[in-house]
């Protein structure tokens, strides 16, 4: 097919956008995986309601999907080039989010009086009263469709349900991609109804012919394919990579995987994975409440598994007196919380780093625990493998932040091989130290106990949640006992230092005075405005913490070469204040967003030009 | 395994026993050993979860693998552990108050999901370790600490509500009953799924005597009844006594009296899929008809553990990974050179 216009950008950004029934999330995401399966990098930010059928047509029910293809990418992006808007309220919501000079394409079919007043508009002219100056196509989505399936024999509820391919299949012909690939998609996604796949396909070949029979009207663009390391490459969101690390240390550890958990909106896709990996040995149970999904692990991690629970935030607080157990037992545990916007119910779909301190000291008595924070949607993977390799061979519960930005985003990953992931070795008990053996008996060098897996005969032992004699492990009040144990408790936490890589520094150039700080999900808008800082001529380096507690040995060292440290974190403030109490003679400047959305690069360039200026 | 493998010694550790002299745990603690070895599965592929109260402290007093937990949370981490370790024969031990009030919740599920541990609900009607308090079993109008003017609400009758949570197992004793509290172990531990003993269980220091309308030895044979799967419902101190059915109640007779003959005397049927009589039978409390000790409904259903189990080496055999890489390779890749 002939194209008049082709830009050749970097990377380009698209937004769909319609009523949280008309299928935006499908679209966005098929458009993702035939952008990745032509070697594009991408980064996704699903913008969905928290209510799962608000009124049609309202503000409030409007779901979005961004993502942004390419070159390099490392964010969704943002703004974007074409924002897609099903409906007059999905156009009042996202035209904010297009780019200067970028494109609205709307359903002209839908903006009609009652949804014009369902959206709150006081004018019949909704371009003009947004004050939109971009450029708009108007494309009869909703027409187009039931013309392309009238002689389906679909009644018009079910041909109304296609209106998103058909844009999808427009956006296809603008971003010049393979037509066969997303056919693939829709054929998996309508496996079972070969009906709904052949209307499909004939609305997506309908709308990308669309695309073709105005071309004279909007500028095309090429997606150039990334430049990246050989290897198999798959398209993958973080909460998927969560699922699969954890697969992995199962699989390097020998320890059968098992997850109790209980769904909760952004993490409940962890629970669907591993429920589906039963074709990989997995025991993934949906309990009772998220109480039951922590304990029901504990008893798994006792009884001799990996074992994990997922959840966010206000299911993190349910689980808080189970992950004490597991702290005073000392048993292995991985507790995923994909944070949200908080407190209490919150925002169920929306991103926040607000979990932090929860995770660090949300529970009662001296309580120490690890705590790590994966960087984007694929490190997902890796520091879900960290997480159970740490919980394994330091006999303890670890914390595992992710959140709604990097779980639901996805990008391309390659597919790693095995032997790229080192083993995992429990602590199990010498055959030497059988005799006389007591739970509580530890390596004297990490402090680690030894894990005695029921069935072993000999090893019989008891464990509790009542303080524990450190030589007999007997039920013990004593005062200086548990002075003792509450330091080998913390001791044998911090002690985790040894075992985790050294943080590094990028942008480290001479003559950097200021280093931008982050951790956990905001890697990719932090980088990205470091890289542009330095490219304006900034000397700003940057640091981004995977390991939160411990931290790396080498932490200090990096924050006192620095004049100026600036903090940026979605919450109030948790890590720098986190920082400031663990190295007081450094003063951390603090960049901090509570919007339940990501980082926007210009907005941290600015907040970080301003630090400096200053 | 040879049923005499073990010794009821076997499974009892070094610790001394902390229970108040007098106390029913004591009792109880003696016949799961003793059932234990009945059983003749070892101590190490044996395993005791607790929550906490009082009774809770019984891990501690097993040679087993012995897990003492957080209040009312047993019953959710005894599920793990089976699902995890499904070799292990696993006890779960709870009072009424860690069972039923602060863990109800997990107790309904466990029954209700039907995984197979042997859950054992030491029923004193009293919070006894947090030293006196009205629990989730005492009686309307009990008066306590923290009931001064007496209760104003209904309690559970746990039976009614394992039956409730569609429970397959459930059996009752009383602490001195020793004998058919060894039976009553034994016959939950061979069931295969969630088995509910509930074992009337006195607190000597903070309920002294709160069973005792019904275990005191003057009226025990009139006002209780052991029953055996295929045995007539009779009791009474001359076994004279029966259970007939009256219309859609159940009614307790004199033999030869009434016109009522041994024939009339119901059988008992632990194994019937429908619960209807053995709610009735689990129902009598000792005043109109006699409390029901023994095994009233053993019904043999799909466990949990087992169904997770089958249905992994199910899906196993039918998509043939063996690794995570062949899963994710036999998904949507695509390859840079």
């Amino acid at each position: 097919m002939e194209k008049t216009s082709v830009k050749s950008l970097d990377k380009v950004v698209v937004r769909f956008s319609g009523d949280s029934g008309d299928g935006m999330q499908l679209a966005g995401n098929i458009f993702t995986n035939v952008s990745a399966g032509i070697g594009n990098s991408v980064s996704t930010f699903p913008d969905y309601p928290a209510e799962i059928r608000a009124p049609q047509g309202s503000l409030s029910g409007v779901s979005g999907f961004q993502v942004s293809v390419g070159n390099g990418v490392h964010t969704p992006g943002d703004q974007c080039d074409v924002l897609i808007a099903m409906n007059p309220a999905a156009l009042k919501q996202n035209y904010k989010f297009l780019k200067p000079g970028g494109v609205i394409i709307v359903d002209i079919d839908s903006f009609k009086d009652d949804a014009l007043k369902k959206a709150l508009y006081t004018t019949d002219d909704p371009i003009r009263e947004l004050g939109i100056t971009a450029q708009v196509v108007e494309v009869p989505v909703t027409s187009m469709t039931k013309a392309a399936l009238a002689d389906s024999g679909l009644d018009n509820k079910a041909m109304l349900k296609c209106r998103n391919i058909f844009a999808l299949g427009l956006v296809c012909w603008l971003f010049d991609r393979p037509l066969e690939s997303a056919l693939r998609h829709l054929r998996n996604k309508f496996a079972k109804k070969p009906a709904i796949y052949e209307a499909n396909a004939k609305v997506i070949n309908a709308g990308y012919d669309y695309g073709h029979n105005i071309h004279a009207s909007v500028s095309t663009y090429r997606i150039e394919t990334d430049d990246v390391r050989p290897g198999v490459y798959t398209d993958i969101n973080g909460n998927t990579a969560t699922a699969w690390g954890l697969i992995m240390a199962s699989e390097k550890s020998g320890r059968p995987l098992f997850l109790g958990s209980y769904p909760i909106t952004p993490a409940t896709d962890i629970l669907h994975e591993l429920a589906k990996r039963k074709d990989l040995g997995v025991k993934a149970c949906q309990m009772e409440d998220e109480i039951a999904g922590v304990c029901s692990a504990i008893g798994a991690s006792f009884s001799g598994s990996l074992a994990v629970t997922s959840t966010s935030g206000p299911g993190l607080a349910l689980k808080s007196e189970g992950i004490g157990l597991a702290v005073m037992a000392e048993l292995p545990l991985v507790v995923i919380d994909v944070q949200r916007g908080g407190p209490s119910t919150g925002l169920p779909t929306k991103t926040e780093q607000t979990d932090l301190l929860q995770a660090l000291y949300g529970r009662n008595g001296e309580s120490p625990l690890a705590v790590v924070a994966p960087q984007s949607p694929t490190d997902c993977f890796n520091m879900a493998f960290e997480a159970s390799r740490i919980a394994i061979e330091h006999m303890t519960p670890v914390i595992l932040l992710s959140d709604a930005f990097i779980g639901n985003g996805s990008s391309a990953w390659r597919i790693p091989e095995a032997s790229e992931f080192p083993d995992i070795h429990p602590h199990y008990l010498p055959d030497e130290l059988h005799d006389g053996w007591k739970p509580y008996l530890r390596d004297p060098e990490t402090l680690v106990r030894y894990w005695a897996i029921p069935g072993t005969p000999g090893l019989a032992h008891r464990l509790g949640g009542l303080e524990k004699d450190a030589v007999t492990s007997a039920i013990s009040t004593d005062a200086a006992n548990h002075a003792r144990m509450t330091e080998i408790r913390r001791e044998k936490i911090a002690r985790i230092t040894r075992d985790i890589p050294a943080q590094e520094v990028c942008f480290d150039t001479p003559g950097a005075d200021t280093l931008l700080v982050g951790w956990g999900g905001t890697y990719g808008h932090l980088f990205t405005a470091a890289e542009e800082l330095n490219k304006a001529g900034e000397k700003v380096a940057f640091t981004h913490f995977r390991y939160i507690n411990p931290l790396p040995a080498n932490a200090a060292e990096i924050f006192r070469r620095f004049r100026r440290v600036i903090v940026a974190e979605l919450n109030c403030g948790q890590f720098a204040d986190y920082l400031q109490a663990r190295f007081p003679d450094v003063f951390f400047h603090r960049v901090n967003k509570v919007e339940g959305q990501p980082f926007l690069v210009s907005e941290i360039v600015d907040k970080v030009r301003n630090i400096i200026k200053n | 395994m040879s049923e005499n493998t073990f010794t009821p010694a076997d499974y009892k550790n070094e610790q001394s026993v902390r229970w108040c002299p007098g106390c029913g745990d004591h009792a109880i603690l003696n016949t799961l050993h003793k059932a234990m070895a009945t059983l003749g599965v070892p101590p190490h592929m044996t395993a005791v979860i607790s929550g906490i109260g009082c009774s809770s402290r019984l891990p501690y007093y097993m040679n087993t693998y012995g897990f003492h937990t957080i209040h009312g949370r047993a019953a959710a981490i005894a599920t793990g552990f089976k699902v995890a370790n499904p070799e292990m024969t696993v006890w779960q031990i709870s009072g009424d108050g860690d069972g039923l009030a602060i863990g109800g919740n997990h107790f309904i599920h466990a029954v209700r999901r039907n995984v197979d541990i042997n859950m054992i609900l030491f029923n004193n009607k009293i919070y006894g370790l947090t030293k006196g308090q009205y629990s989730p079993t005492s009686a309307r109008g009990f008066v306590s600490k923290s009931s001064p003017y007496g209760t104003t609400e209904d309690p559970f009758i746990p039976a009614e509500l394992v039956f409730g949570a569609r429970g397959n197992f459930f059996a009752r004793s009383i602490d001195v009953e020793l004998a058919t509290s060894q039976e009553v172990l034994v016959a939950a531990a061979r069931h295969k799924g969630a088995s509910v003993v509930e074992i009337l269980q006195n607190c000597v220091i903070f309920n002294n005597g709160i069973h005792n309308a019904i275990t005191d030895r003057e009226y025990r044979a009139d006002r209780t009844i052991h029953l055996r799967d295929g045995e007539k419902m009779l009791f009474g101190k001359d076994m004279n006594r029966g259970l007939v059915r009256d219309g859609f109640l159940l009614k307790a007779v004199e033999i030869g009296k009434d016109g009522y003959t041994i024939d009339d005397v119901l059988v008992h049927d632990a194994h019937c899929e429908s619960n209807f009589l053995h709610q009735q039978l689990a129902m009598m409390d000792g005043t109109d008809l006699p409390l029901a000790v023994g095994v009233i409904r053993d019904f043999a259903a799909p466990t949990y553990n087992d169904e997770i189990t089958a249905q992994i080496a199910d899906v196993r055999a039918r998509k043939g990974f063996s690794t995570l890489r062949d899963m994710i390779r036999a998904g949507e890749t695509w390859e840079v050179k």
